[in-house]
């Protein structure tokens, strides 16, 4: 069983959802962010996701530009977000996620990432800008080393397309509760319960829900019906906010139990 | 002269005469990399686009915009002047087509008005558009105009500076412009921000891409709206000499004034067929446009394609003096057919256009777009370098826009 897949059984045998977090990797620089991955781990993130900076964030809102922005101006690379998990695996116990879009994975190589997000210990692999169709070789090359391919599914997304990625994704389903770009909403989107229904009528994978989700209740609600709740353009914010200053951990620590409070 | 035919040859079928396959590739390139949200949005895009192409209905519409609002057909013209202020021998000679003749200026409004006939099939009562020259925007601002759709142009900073003409127009013509403050504000950053636009308003609004780049349909469907020029030349070229031309010569920023005129000439395996890249200011990093002297694949705004890239497969800035020919990757079947070795490309610098530029102006009466001007500076070396034979430029677009750039670039 993949380390994914045991978090949401033991979620799922305590009978209490997930947390899943999103940073962006070098945000502020890539020290910092070994320091702001242990302050998750410590304060009970279940899942960490660790987005890859790219130049063209065609997917993401302002927040998450302005945070890939700084993290591409400290020199921030896949192949140094690679190194320092490596570095980092022994020491964290949730299991970490690779968020990236297609691009700076194709200039590595697919096969040569994916030897070194195994060497790593990355246990997912979400590529934002490779829908299904595009995706089987990729998903090939990771499930042979162990890693899960986790699948974005929208409110856009058909019945059919649920279906089949149901079967071709692992670990858990990300459904993105709103058209739209990602960022901080002060309200829960509209027929985000009845997406994870649909969902679960596909599929019997795990479902995070996200977009927007930036408050404990939020986290409460979510909760109540999906199996994790992913917070990014929050976090994002207050790592943004946190800037240079040596408090930076304890506010993130601080941020999320307040989430899970 | 090549493969010269007869005038009672059958009009070749304008629609479905070459797509891709069902993925949408041209070899290995082109595809559909977007987010999960624009998937179904995409493929109801394809299929009413593929149900459009074959309406009569809506293929009469659109030639009758084309004949009576366009101005097409627009016409072949044998330029007098520049051959001999080329240094060409008198056997040389050099055609145009007058895209720069059609109503708004440029070869843009092909693409546009049948983009914006497909939004109103499709029900959208909102378009929205990038824009880095501007063309392309005033294009989409006149047709939504014409048809009554709302409109929003994504344009950099940038090129909004330096295409400040092609603003005013816009927004004459009912128009929203958003200025885009990222990267190098030009055409790049501006489709980052129409795509997301689109995907939080996939709903009600149709995405008008400007040149044949994008997911699947885009290439093929701006490639086939594009196809008229081609065709009309080809015809045109045939009537007026008897034969085809030897070389057809086309700028390359998407390359969607390109792939409309080679579409006409494709299958006429002795045309040489020849795009010109944006040289820049010179090839090294940050100071071109030039993909194929400078890229590598990668995957860019939905397609598989050549793209400016650094080791971490970040996109690179770019540079021209052009605004429409500013951007890292290239249409993903300029990729194939440079790959299939149907098509060749090279690049012109910033001063070489320049030079394209004035010429025209002085020897013919033309005052071209800094784009089209990349164009005729190749050929104008082309015809220098060859003892006889023709060459047929596309003159995409008229250079109103850019006497403000010119002047500051002369000065």
């Amino acid at each position: 069983m993949s380390r994914i897949a045991e978090r949401f059984a033991t979620l799922r045998r305590d009978g209490r959802a997930g947390l899943v977090t999103y940073i962006t990797a070098g945000d502020p620089d890539l020290a910092r962010t070994a320091d702001i991955l242990r302050a998750l781990d410590r304060a009970g993130a279940d899942v960490l996701e660790v987005g890859v900076p790219f130049s063209d964030p065609l997917a993401d809102g302002p927040v998450i530009q302005r945070a890939t922005e700084r993290a591409l101006a400290a020199g921030t690379t896949l192949t140094g977000v690679l190194d320092l998990l490596r570095g980092l695996r022994a020491e964290i116990q949730a299991p970490i996620v690779i968020f990236s879009y297609a691009n700076p994975i194709m200039r590595m190589g697919p096969e040569v990432f994916a030897d070194r997000a195994r060497e790593a210990g990355v246990d997912g692999v979400l590529v934002l800008d490779l829908p299904l169709e595009e995706a089987s070789d990729f998903r090939a090359l990771l499930t042979s080393r162990g890693i899960d391919t986790i699948l974005l599914l929208s409110p856009t997304t058909t019945d059919e397309r649920l279906r089949k990625a149901g079967t071709l994704g692992s670990g858990f389903l990300y459904a993105i509760s709103r058209l739209g770009v990602t960022g901080v909403r002060d309200t829960l989107a509209d027929g985000a319960e009845e997406m994870v229904r649909r969902i679960r009528a596909a599929s019997d994978l795990p479902v995070a829900l996200g977009f927007g989700i930036s408050k404990p209740e939020h986290v409460r609600e979510v909760g109540r019906w999906a199996d994790a709740v992913v917070v990014g353009s929050a976090l994002v914010n207050v790592i943004a906010e946190a800037g240079a200053s040596d408090d930076l951990p304890a506010r993130v620590e601080e941020y999320v139990r307040w989430l899970k409070s | 002269m090549s493969g010269t035919q007869g005038k009672t040859e059958p009009e070749r079928p304008r629609f479905g005469r070459r797509d891709p396959d069902a993925r949408g590739y041209f070899g290995e390139y082109g595809g559909r990399f977007v987010p999960e949200t624009l998937v179904a949005p995409i493929e109801e895009l394809t299929a009413g686009y593929l149900a459009a192409r074959q309406d009569a209905a809506f293929c009469d519409e659109l030639d009758g915009l084309l004949a009576h609002y366009v101005g097409r057909p627009t016409p072949v013209y044998e330029t007098r002047r520049l051959v001999a202020a080329a240094g060409a021998p008198p056997g040389v000679r050099i055609f145009l087509k007058r895209e720069d003749l059609t109503h708004t200026g440029a070869h843009k409004i092909n693409n546009a008005l049948g983009q914006a006939l497909l939004a109103r099939r499709m029900g959208k009562r909102r378009v929205v558009a990038e824009t880095g020259a501007g063309q392309h925007g005033v294009a989409t601002a006149t047709a939504c105009a014409l048809l009554g759709l709302e409109c929003v142009v994504y344009m950099g900073t940038e090129d909004m500076r330096r295409q400040a003409l092609n603003v005013v127009r816009m927004r004459l013509l009912g128009a929203t412009v958003q200025g885009v403050n990222a990267g190098s504000c030009t055409l790049k950053d501006a489709i980052n921000e129409a795509m997301r636009d689109w995907v939080a308003n996939v709903t009600d609004t149709y995405y008008l891409l400007g040149s044949a780049l994008g997911p699947h349909p885009y290439p093929l469907m701006v490639r086939e709206f594009q196809s008229v020029i081609g065709r009309e030349a080809r015809r045109q070229f045939l009537e007026r000499t008897g034969g085809l031309p030897d070389v057809v010569v086309a700028c390359v920023g998407g390359g969607s004034n390109a792939i409309g005129i080679f579409d006409g000439f494709i299958e006429d395996r002795g045309v040489r067929l020849i795009g010109v890249e944006a040289g820049g200011e010179k090839i090294v990093s940050g100071r071109h446009a030039a993909r194929f002297a400078g890229g590598s694949t990668g995957v860019l705004q939905g397609t598989r394609t050549y793209v400016l890239q650094d080791e971490a497969g970040n996109i690179e800035l770019t540079h021209s003096i052009s605004a429409g020919l500013d951007y890292a990757a290239i249409g993903p079947e300029h990729a194939w057919l440079r790959e299939t070795g149907r098509a060749e490309y090279v690049y012109a610098t910033d001063a070489e256009a320049l030079d394209g530029f004035k010429a025209l102006a002085r020897y013919e009466g033309i005052i071209p777009a800094l784009e089209s001007s990349h164009a005729i500076s190749h050929a104008m070396r082309l015809a220098s370098e060859m003892t006889e034979g023709t060459i047929l430029v596309n003159l995409s677009g008229r250079g109103d826009k850019d006497v403000q750039s010119v002047t500051e670039a002369l000065s």
